[in-house]
């Protein structure tokens, strides 16, 4: 346990409820674990710092997609995510899915994250591009950009970029 | 003599487990052994990992009917 703590950084891009779970997972671990943890929020990654999340998955371009049916899978081809009320459908069974198998929600993983400290950065471009409003986010977050993630990047022992 | 703490995760998946741990050992003195029930199968590996990045012993980890038991010495 010798030496300067070790740290993780992660650009999160994206903001569905499945691409949501892995920054919030790793963090949280990571944190744990002992790591420094900065997470930075830049796009569709944003929405995960609404106050309040409604996050949905897509099945469209997702080809590797199936879901777990009569014990069968099912797969999802893009052609039935065209459909209005597939994608409803789809996030219906993942949210009941996560819920019966014991898998924590978002919700609970954020909070997890802003309870240990993980820095949370904000991208000021995108709250600017998405006219988002400071007053929609949790509070805790740092409104910063690309040059705050370099410097804080370089410094760190893992950045993954989600 | 050292005490021992239980923690009931089952049911939980990852990072669940990993999580809860963290938090239970942090209010423990050094020395006492906390105790983790856990169903996860993942756990196996994720407790080894842990307890070798955070310093905590894992003093043991069995299986019995399914349930995955841990004890961690707090460091």
């Amino acid at each position: 346990m010798a030496g300067k703590t070790k740290s993780m950084s992660i650009i999160v891009t994206k903001g569905t409820l499945d691409w949501g779970y892995p920054p919030f997972i790793l963090a949280t671990t990571a944190v744990s674990m002992g790591l420094d943890v900065t997470l930075f929020f830049t796009f569709y990654g944003l929405a995960l710092c609404k106050k309040k999340l409604d996050l949905r998955i897509s099945t469209l371009g997702n080809a590797a997609m199936e879901m777990p049916m009569m014990g069968m899978h099912m797969s999802m081809p893009n052609i039935l995510g065209a459909l209005p009320g597939v994608d409803g459908l789809a996030t219906a069974m993942m949210k009941d899915m996560i819920k019966k198998k014991g898998v924590a929600s978002i919700e609970e993983l954020r909070e997890l994250a802003v309870e240990a400290e993980v820095r949370m950065i904000a991208c000021q471009m995108t709250m600017e591009l998405f006219e988002y409003k400071q007053s929609d986010m949790i509070d805790g977050l740092e409104y910063a950009g690309a040059a705050t993630y370099v410097e804080t990047a370089s410094a760190s022992d893992i950045n993954l970029f989600i | 003599m050292s005490d021992t703490t239980l923690l009931d995760v089952k049911g939980l998946n990852c990072p669940l487990p990993i999580l809860r741990a963290k938090k239970a050992i942090k209010d423990l003195a050094a020395g006492s052994v906390l105790e983790v029930h856990a169903t996860d199968p993942g756990s196996v590996k994720d407790f080894e990992a842990f307890c070798r990045q955070t310093g905590n012993e894992l003093v043991s980890s069995v299986e019995e009917a399914g349930v995955f038991k841990f004890k961690i010495k707090a460091a």
